[in-house]
């Protein structure tokens, strides 16, 4: 028997039984849907962390005060660690290295914002002109702090987006007084709204010059250096180095962290492809149950048309061809199944993406390639039983069950 | 040389711890274009020798010669490509695929016998000429009156230009003038050269074929060729 007639009469043999061939390919579909859509939410979850991760701006280095190793507690360990703390002037030092583009201090705290006849609490941080382009902010109204003296700054602010609406509404902030903890400052510019980046809602931060943020606390510390290397491949020149410069400055001593934006993404990459990974395959189980759905829908359809089986013995079927026909109804099954799922699946995520516009819900192509690859393989596995089954049927009596 | 050749089959079926011979020492020889009916009481063995002329079972003993070639030792695949060639079948029952057409069904053995499409269409047209079905070509089983179906499965049955037709019973789902019809359909083609065994307990049209073979309890009782010979 040619093999385009095996197909058409596979063909002809699925769309006769219409109920019982749409639920198997019902069952399939179902299966590959839900391995295109967990996996869809699954990597968008990743790229979600991955964006905001870039949108913290590009080859971030950051300096955090401390070291992050463990060391011995010995009367020696004592004397030598104490860790001392994140200055401006470090990180002035920092601005001088020749990998490194931008830097800027963090300093960070709580205080009351006052202003307009209204009271909120807000987190103060303070910084210099450069948070601006390292972060990629957008100002929305006016300017952001001005340059200049990073140990004197000047008594202005620059309020987060949600600040701005909460205090001022819809009236003119640019120019206003607001008082910040004892601290009296004028507005000089509005952010535009950004979101969450760096463990703050940057929306409700203000930001003040890194010397009236430490004066307002009363501390000379900082909470963060953020230094922009001046390209990719300098990032680790950059750790090098300011480790280097600060460690010299500390008095030999490494008392700092110097972490990356990339090794903190390749954490997070690594743990959401996991999670991926898991509802992929927690997914393929539907898949595996899908095929066994085909397998009995095959073995019912034997059943159902021995005495045609019967009758194609008869009439000079041999027993491959037989077989062959069964296997092609099986994988048209599944395969009719795969496509229709993986249909449901793109428009499952694409409903997703309506719904939350922030969320790249888009299939990795692993998973749809796995989810197709799975549906075929498992409704041929499990048609293999059936088709052998019907090859095997004595055709006398075949024949005698019509 | 015979057509067909039956020496000392023996056909024995186990039902569960009793042993029933449905077939003993049967020694036959039927010549090509020749009338044979095969007769007797239901249990007499008359289907099980028809599978056994039609290779869909196999001998427990003896030999089975057609066309002068031992068939019994073939192996599967090959005696399926001798059913496809050089045997038809007429069942009680028509046995279409009720999802195809007639032409569809008509086809059937072509197409199992990996004939191309274009071959298939111009025997198929000739077929429903012949057996004045023309009309019906696009309907399904279940749009035919049973004469019709019959003459379907009798197309089908001849479409191969086997060597012998086997009809089990072609009348047994037909009402009188129906029945008629069909036998009358099977011995025009007998008159052309086919040959043609049917099984039957119909005496009358037992009676029509111009051999009689009459089976009884698994052996051959009479065969009115050899009248003499059996009669044992």
């Amino acid at each position: 028997m040619r093999t385009a007639d095996i197909l058409r009469f596979a063909r002809d043999a699925a769309t006769g039984y219409p109920l019982r061939t749409s639920l198997s390919v019902l069952a399939m579909a179902i299966g590959v849907a839900a391995v295109v859509v967990l996996t869809a939410l699954g990597d968008g979850a990743r790229r979600y962390v991955v964006d905001q991760f870039s949108a913290l701006g590009s080859n971030l280095v950051i300096v955090l005060p401390g070291r992050s190793a463990t060391g011995g507690f010995s009367p020696a360990n004592a004397l030598t660690t104490t860790p001392r703390d994140l200055t401006v002037d470090d990180a002035f030092a920092l601005t001088r290295l020749p990998s490194v583009r931008r830097v800027a201090p963090l300093a960070a705290g709580n205080s009351e914002i006052s202003a307009n006849g209204r009271l909120r609490e807000v987190v103060v941080a303070g910084t210099a002109s450069t948070y601006l382009d390292i972060r990629s902010f957008r100002m929305a109204q006016g300017s952001f702090l001005p340059e200049g003296d990073w140990s004197r700054g000047a008594p202005v602010a620059v309020i987060g987006s949600k600040i701005k609406e909460e205090i001022f509404g819809s009236t003119q902030a640019v120019g206003e007084l607001i008082r910040l903890g004892d601290r009296r400052l004028r507005i000089v510019g509005v952010l535009r709204p950004v979101g969450q980046g760096l463990g703050m809602n940057t929306d409700e931060v203000v930001f003040v010059p890194a010397a009236v943020a430490q004066s307002l606390f009363n501390t000379n510390t900082l909470f963060r250096i953020l230094i922009e290397a001046r390209s990719r491949g300098e990032i680790e020149a950059v750790k090098r180095e300011v480790t280097a410069v600060l460690k010299a400055r500390h008095g030999g001593e490494e008392d700092i962290t110097v972490i990356t934006q990339d090794a903190v993404l390749a954490t997070f990459d690594r743990l959401l492809r996991a999670l991926t990974a898991a509802v992929a395959g927690i997914a393929a189980i539907s898949l595996a149950v899908a095929g066994i759905l085909v397998m009995n829908v095959m073995l019912v359809a034997v059943t159902q048309r021995t005495g045609e089986i019967g009758l194609l013995k008869a009439l000079g079927a041999r027993g491959a061809t037989i077989r062959n026909a069964f296997m092609a109804e099986a994988a048209m099954l599944s395969l009719v199944g795969a496509f229709t799922g993986y249909g449901l699946g793109l428009f499952g995520a694409f409903v997703l993406r309506q719904l939350y516009p922030v969320f790249p819900a888009y299939p990795p192509d692993w998973a749809v390639i796995a989810a197709l690859g799975t549906a075929l393989s498992t409704g041929l596995l499990f048609g293999i039983m059936p088709a052998r089954r019907a090859a095997r049927l004595d055709p006398v009596q075949a024949l005698m069950k019509h | 040389m015979a057509l067909i050749e039956l020496a000392g089959i023996e056909r024995v079926f186990h039902l569960g711890d009793s042993v029933v011979h449905a077939l003993t020492r049967l020694d036959v020889g039927i010549e090509a274009g020749e009338y044979v009916a095969i007769m007797g009481p239901s249990g007499s063995g008359k289907s099980t020798l028809l599978n056994l002329l039609g290779l869909l079972d196999r001998p427990d003993a003896g030999i089975y010669r057609l066309e002068g070639r031992d068939v019994t030792t073939l192996t599967p695949d090959e005696q399926a490509t001798v059913r496809s060639r050089r045997i038809g079948f007429v069942f009680q029952s028509f046995h279409l695929v009720p999802r195809l057409t007639a032409a569809e069904n008509i086809a059937l053995p072509m197409m199992l016998a990996g004939i191309g499409a274009a071959e298939r269409a111009q025997r198929v047209a000739t077929a429903l000429k012949d057996f004045g079905l023309e009309k019906r070509a696009d309907h399904r089983p279940d749009q035919l009156s049973g004469g019709q179906r019959q003459r379907v499965a009798i197309a089908r049955a001849t479409v191969m230009q086997p060597a012998v037709l086997l009809a089990d019973e072609p009348t047994g789902n037909l009402d009188r003038a129906t029945g008629d019809d069909v036998i009358h359909l099977l011995e025009a083609l007998n008159a052309r050269g086919m040959t043609l065994i049917v099984v039957t307990h119909d005496q009358k049209i037992g009676s029509r074929a111009r051999r009689q073979l009459m089976m009884e309890d698994g052996e051959l009782k009479f065969d009115s060729a050899r009248p003499a010979a059996v009669a044992g």
